[in-house]
């Protein structure tokens, strides 16, 4: 298992250089530094001096692959994709617009996004477990009906709907808790409480009903069938049998956005003023911020990859007959 | 001389009417393959399905009529202002046109859009929502809430009046939604006789109780709905605000009905234009194998492990630079915000490839091992041949399946996106960009809760209806879900 993983880990460095290759592409061969300096400065103060100052101060007025002013290794190193590209694989993700390094900034936020993510993450996996089961056990009442027309209806209201109506009834009309804003240590709980129920409302629709049809899937199968034969009650065939032969669908939705929780989620982190990875990527996307969007970019594929191996691992732990080589 | 309009085709209208061609198409397809009709006719009998196809027609067809485009052609300027350029093409005898592009809907809805109040007003309101200060007629100044320009404007006294004129309004409203929905009874009962071959006097009651083969007690209930709603719209549009007006006055009934074109371009388009990537590289990487197989899906991992929204932000402000920088390329502001439309169309089709491609993958690897496959590779057909005959045509219910499934999605995708600032252009008038504006609007004492509330119900019936829609299909071609 150890070898494979070391090899999993190094099919990874091919897919991390697709991306930064295309992340480059994207940001400096479809446009030309020259390009983003005048839209940032401005199409009617463009000048050429602004446009020149604008591309030093970050580091954008260097060859883009070879620099044959310099000498020695420099001929390579002195060029934007050496340092604004190749540089991320040593977590060198330079500094943003406002001057501030991204590295530390990413350390500082993970905190806050994860207070949020978390708890998300695990009250809503354990709220549609426990609701598909539920409907899984009423299967074909209405109960069953209603509760799949229920999930389609919730997945039908976009969730910045959510947001909104629930920061309006519950920080307006009740003033229940604060309407945003964060703070550090136990008392963020008053600050965190609301968008994660909010979160976890919002998602819980759709994924009641994901659930739902992988347990429906397992249920027809033949070894619920023995299990029934054999006298155990329909509780205990749900959980002890079902239940555990759908983890390996289940894991394989679940576990991969595990590691990705460290990158918040935009649209609660925005609307409630949360100071994680989530609003810090919304600003740079508004304020135009490429390195920022550039290094995020590269921490979430990192991220990805990551989940995919925890993946392969986590089979390994639900069902004795996967075996990694 | 020339017309009095010129028309004007985006490259969305283009792509939407095309979508239209290849519906035609398909259906006369459907309607002589035996196994595609039995599928379909189990969607029609569903009456979820039906209901929720109904829906789904209204919204269909007024984003036709929105995607009709063209330039009205404006009046001729005396001669003695010669120093505008579009005087000097009118001396030489060529029509000038406007460089606002209207659309079909927009002439359907002239009054909704032209008559503009001065800022935010409640639905049915006769005044603003805000008190403003004026000169009183004996001198000095007094702050009251000023009666609207349109709104109500028809009555004397609308404080008396406003609750009786709705009612009375509404009633003939309801008398139109009646005798069209008659029209609609009659000519449902005529396609009941014609098809299960009944007599007029059995047809009526089976369609009363639902038993009739197609669903068509659900269409017709769904339809005296809709026939409700747009006949009490537009009887009570012309002369109320029936959903208040935003920030600057505009109705926001239009403004919602205008969303419904940008919604469906993106719900459509988008699987569209990544349609032909997904088959072609799913289905060579599943049946080819080898290399092919590896190029495409180290292609597809890299795609998807950048954070969806990541990606589109980056690319979406990538192609920004693009079009302000190139501003020569667009005649009309609408054909540089439709330029948007279509990338971010585009955009969010290259982020969401992966997934069809990958299924379509896993179907193709189990194909090829088929024997019919098997036996064509034995008679020597050409690979290209059974790709095309055998395998094609054996996918094309997971891409119909992925087609109707990803098309919610995209609708509130849009909003987020739009939200977020990578989405539609700030011009054009989308859900997204309503809820954007009407988000700062809750702080205002009292709520300004009206835009919202529109959007909210739009967009709700459209995707719910689209989830709906998109679950019967999927049953009835999944032949894993029999």
């Amino acid at each position: 298992m150890f070898a494979y993983l070391v090899r999993r880990a190094l099919y990874a460095i091919p897919i991390l250089i697709g991306v930064n290759l295309l992340t480059f592409v994207l940001f400096f061969v479809v446009n030309s530094p020259d390009d983003m300096a005048r839209m940032q400065v401005g199409v009617k103060r463009a000048t050429p001096e602004a446009i020149e100052r604008w591309k030093v101060e970050r580091g954008y007025d260097k060859p883009m692959f070879y620099n044959p002013t310099a000498s020695g290794s420099a001929r390579v190193t002195d060029t934007i994709f050496f340092s604004k590209s190749l540089r991320m694989f040593a977590f060198d993700f330079g500094s943003a617009d406002d001057g501030r390094d991204i590295a530390r900034e990413i350390r500082e936020r993970m905190g806050p996004s994860l207070a949020i993510a978390l708890p998300t993450f695990l009250l809503g996996l354990y709220a549609a477990i426990s609701m598909a089961l539920l409907l899984v056990f009423f299967r074909a009442t209405y109960l069953d009906f209603w509760g799949v027309v229920g999930c389609v209806a919730m997945m039908s209201i976009s969730s910045l709907f959510y947001i909104i109506g629930g920061q309006w009834l519950v920080s307006k009309l009740w003033s229940l808790v604060p309407i945003s804003g964060y703070a550090s240590g136990l008392d963020a709980t008053r600050f965190l409480v609301l968008p994660v129920a909010i979160s976890v409302l919002a998602g819980v629709g759709s994924s009641v009903r994901w659930y739902r049809t992988i347990f429906l899937e397992e249920i027809s199968k033949d070894y619920v069938r023995t299990a029934r034969a054999k006298g155990l009650s329909e509780l205990r065939v749900l959980f002890r049998h079902v239940l555990k032969n759908a983890m390996i669908p289940i894991l394989t939705g679940v576990v991969v956005v595990i590691p990705l929780l460290f990158m918040g989620s935009l649209l609660v982190e925005s609307f409630f003023a949360i100071p994680g990875l989530g609003s810090y990527t919304i600003d740079a996307i508004n304020a135009q911020d490429f390195a920022v969007v550039r290094a995020m970019v590269f921490i979430g594929s990192l991220l990805y990859i990551v989940g995919l191996i925890l993946t392969d691992i986590s089979y390994v732990l639900v069902d004795p007959r996967v075996r990694l080589e | 001389m020339g017309m009095s309009f010129q028309p004007v085709i985006l490259w969305t209208d283009a792509l939407l009417f095309l979508l239209l061609l290849a519906c035609g198409l398909a259906a006369l397809h459907v309607r002589s393959t035996e196994p595609l009709r039995d599928a379909w006719r189990k969607v029609g009998r569903r009456p979820t399905g039906m209901a929720a196809a109904t829906v789904l027609g209204a919204f269909v067809l007024v984003g036709l009529l929105d995607s009709l485009h063209y330039r009205p052609r404006l009046p001729e300027l005396p001669a003695a202002a010669d120093a505008s350029i579009s005087a000097a093409a009118a001396r030489k005898g060529e029509a000038v046109y406007s460089s606002e592009v209207l659309s079909a809907l927009d002439v359907l809805l002239a009054p909704l859009r032209l008559q503009t109040e001065k800022t935010y007003s409640a639905p049915f309101a006769f005044t603003l929502y805000q008190r403003e200060t004026v000169q009183a007629p004996g001198g000095g100044q007094q702050r009251i809430y000023p009666r609207l320009v349109h709104g109500a404007a028809h009555l004397g006294d609308p404080e008396a009046a406003r609750g009786g004129d709705v009612a009375l309004r509404t009633l003939s409203a309801l008398g139109m939604a009646a005798a069209a929905w008659a029209v609609a009874f009659l000519i449902a009962v005529w396609r009941v006789v014609r098809s299960e071959r009944l007599a007029w006097g059995v047809a009526v009651p089976a369609l009363l109780r639902g038993r009739t083969v197609l669903a068509w007690r659900a269409v017709l209930a769904t339809l005296a709905v809709l026939l409700v709603i747009g006949s009490a719209w537009a009887t009570l549009a012309p002369h109320y605000h029936v959903f208040g007006t935003d920030k600057v006055g505009q109705d926001v009934l239009y403004l919602a009905l205008k969303s419904v074109r940008t919604a469906l371009v993106i719900g459509t388009i988008t699987t569209l234009v990544m349609m032909p990537f997904a088959v072609a590289l799913g289905i060579a990487a599943g049946y080819l194998g080898g290399w092919v197989d590896d190029a495409v899906q180290y292609v597809y991992t890299v795609l998807n492990a950048i954070p969806g929204v990541l990606l589109i932000a980056a690319a979406v402000l990538m192609m920004q630079v693009v079009i302000d920088t190139h501003p020569q390329w667009f005649d009309t502001a609408a054909q540089r915000s439709d330029a948007r439309l279509l990338a971010l169309c585009f955009i969010l089709g290259i982020t969401s490839w992966t997934g069809l491609a990958r299924l379509l993958r896993g179907e193709a690897l189990k194909l090829r091992e088929l024997e019919y496959v098997q036996a064509a590779r034995a008679f020597g057909a050409s690979t290209a041949a059974i790709l095309r005959r055998h395998i094609l045509p054996n996918v094309m219910h997971i891409v119909l399946i992925a087609l109707v499934m990803d098309f919610s999605g995209l609708v509130l995708a849009e909003a987020v996106l739009s939200y977020v600032g990578i989405g539609v252009d700030p011009t054009t008038i989308s859900f997204g960009t309503m809820i954007n504006m009407a988000r700062a609007e809750l702080a205002r004492e009292p709520m300004v809760w009206w835009s919202l509330a529109a959007a909210f119900v739009f967009m709700f019936a459209l995707v719910l209806a689209a989830n709906l829609f998109a679950d019967v299909v999927r049953d009835a071609f999944d032949p894993r879900r029999s």
